[in-house]
């Protein structure tokens, strides 16, 4: 097994090769307003790294989210598209199942939550590391509050609001790493991961015109 | 005439809008032309709403380059290299088909070429007509541009000879759509009206074209507003507004600017060869009324069929296809979406990095990372 797997759901650019037990080369780079032109070189690199070619790969792995939109497709299309070129499956992961993997919390409750922009967090809770507990939201910090009281939290949504995760550590980004290592175990154990499709939680800003702008001055 | 199997067999990704298009060609010759719309989705929006338009190229492109590589019966392994819109348009939609052309060239080994989606416009007509006369001039006019351009090598020269200071002439064609209540996209609702109409029943303003106005720029935004207030003020007075010959009369305010200014820069600058491309192209009085000013000026006009005019990936490819014959150098993984590359770069060659071109990215206005 050679899983390729990569994730632009958060501010880092994150890519790692995984053996199914081992990773054997990873890059990860935080800039949440370039992941279109990061992801690519970071895959070359990656690759030349353990000395291999893409076409050795014999599985995609993808992180779907929930993210900011226009980093999340990039990811996405990529993955997408090898998959199409080299005619590997591409299994999709949900991004916060990343995090709470990297946190390695044997025993929960804890909350993932990533920044969601617009004074929102992407969230979810969870019972260990390997156990989600709720489907992803997206909410305001505040209105969450006492679903998550008392609980320990990790993600860059958890530290950029203390006043509702007082308990926030790291790691504050996914890591293309933990999102294949997850993958993995899952894979190994004849799990079946959910499809490579985007977790956006929120519809696109769009609003019907009710009537068009009259001209003619009052 | 060389052995067509010599030419270039490219494939080209379009998403600068709401089609998303993947087009391949050998050369000159078009093999295949696929394209999935989200024009659909946008409707009841009354235009093109970014993030519906993003959405739907991630869900669309795998199946739409499936659907193009069996159309045109080749194996992508054959393939000289991918094309795909670097830009100008919607930052979010030209990222999915970076990201898309990207990863394919990648897998395959092949080159990747980023080039200027109005350039893929002009260079278009080469599947249609033949190899673009050098120079060539052309007319860009669609939902989003309206620009008139000269090129005398569609690989590395495009001057800029004018462009509309406002509305883009398509945009004009939706605006007043949406007053007459003809729904969207406003362009083949009007031209339809048009032809049952009378085009003098009015006399809408032509905009810019004063003695001390700018020869070749236009402007429709006067126009826009002139119009709507003629069936406001119909609609005030309680009468019936005229639907098709405000259609007629609008459409032959702008396709007689359009026309007027192409064929002055041609024989201003002594371009005996005018192209004209962009969604307002399938319109039928711009073809018929240039058609005709061009026959009295001597010039010979290259329009492409309606289909090859709208977006698609076929141009972009075409353009791929021509950078690749002309052995201009391949773009860079790093190949960034540009909303706003300026018409004179063709193409965005590598070490984009240390290619900057001071304009600020605000063009498609939208809020790219919420
Ligand atoms: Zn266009």
């Amino acid at each position: 097994m050679l899983l390729l797997a990569l994730d632009t759901a958060t501010p880092a650019v994150t890519v790692a090769l995984h053996n199914g037990t081992d990773v054997i080369a990873s890059s990860s780079q935080v800039d949440a307003r370039r992941h279109g032109e990061l992801l690519l070189p970071a895959v070359d690199r990656v690759l030349a790294e353990a000395g291999l070619k893409l076409d050795a790969v014999t599985g995609i792995v993808v992180g779907i989210g929930p993210g900011p939109y226009t980093g999340l497709r990039v990811g996405l299309m990529t993955a997408d598209t090898f998959g199409l070129a080299l005619g590997v499956p591409v299994h999709g992961v949900c991004t916060l199942d990343g995090l709470a993997y990297a946190a390695d919390i044997e025993k929960g409750p804890f909350v993932v939550a990533t920044d969601a922009r617009r004074k929102e967090v992407y969230w979810a809770r969870y019972a260990d590391s390997r156990t989600r507990l709720t489907d992803p939201a997206v909410d305001r910090p505040a209105d969450i509050a006492d679903q998550v009281a008392g609980l320990p939290a990790v993600g860059a949504g958890a530290l950029l609001y203390p006043d509702t995760f007082p308990g926030a550590h790291e790691p504050e980004h996914v890591s293309a790493a933990a999102l294949a290592g997850l993958a993995a175990e899952k894979l190994a154990a004849g799990e079946e991961l959910p499809a490579p499709r985007p977790l956006y939680l929120r519809r696109p800003d769009a609003q019907v015109p009710k009537n068009y702008k009259v001209v003619t001055p009052k | 005439m060389t052995d067509s199997r010599d030419e270039p067999l490219v494939l080209g990704i379009e998403t600068s809008c709401d089609e998303t298009g993947v087009g391949i060609v050998r050369g000159t010759t078009l093999l295949a032309d696929a394209i999935a719309s989200s024009v659909d989705e946008h409707a009841r929006f009354g235009g093109v709403v970014p993030e519906v338009a993003s959405r739907a190229h991630l869900e669309a492109m795998v199946p739409t380059i499936d659907r193009a590589l069996k159309e045109a019966g080749v194996s992508a392994r054959d393939l000289d290299g991918i094309a795909v819109t670097a830009g100008p348009g919607l930052a979010g939609a030209l990222l999915v088909g970076v990201s898309a052309a990207k990863a394919y060239a990648y897998a395959l080994g092949k080159p990747l070429y980023g080039v200027n989606h109005l350039a893929s416009h002009i260079c278009v007509d080469q599947l249609e007509h033949g190899p673009l006369p050098e120079p060539t001039m052309a007319l860009l006019v669609s939902g989003g541009h309206s620009s008139l351009l000269l090129s005398s090598d569609i690989t590395s020269d495009v001057r800029p000879m004018g462009a509309t200071i406002d509305d883009a002439a398509g945009e004009a064609f939706d605006k007043i759509a949406r007053v007459l209540n003809l729904g969207f996209p406003g362009g083949p609702v009007i031209d339809r009206y048009a032809r049952e109409g009378d085009p003098e029943a009015i006399a809408f303003p032509r905009g810019l074209t004063g003695p001390r106005d700018p020869a070749y720029d236009f402007s429709f935004s006067g126009l826009k507003t002139a119009v709507a207030r003629w069936i406001e003020a119909k609609r005030a007075a309680g009468e019936e507004v005229p639907v098709r010959d405000v259609s007629a009369s609008f459409q032959e305010a702008v396709v007689d600017v359009l026309t007027r200014k192409a064929v002055r820069a041609c024989k201003d600058e002594g371009v005996d060869h005018l192209m004209i491309g962009g969604g307002v192209a399938a319109n039928s009085r711009l073809r018929a009324l240039a058609q005709e000013r061009c026959e009295a000026a001597g010039i010979r006009l290259r329009v492409p069929r309606p289909k090859l005019c709208t977006d698609n990936g076929a141009m972009v490819a075409a353009l791929g296809a021509e950078m690749v014959a002309r052995g201009r150098a391949a773009s860079s993984w790093d190949l960034s979406a540009d909303s706003s590359l300026p018409v004179t770069d063709p193409h965005v060659p590598g070490h984009s990095h240390d290619h900057d071109h001071d304009h600020v990215h605000e063009v498609s206005k939208e809020n790219l990372y919420s």
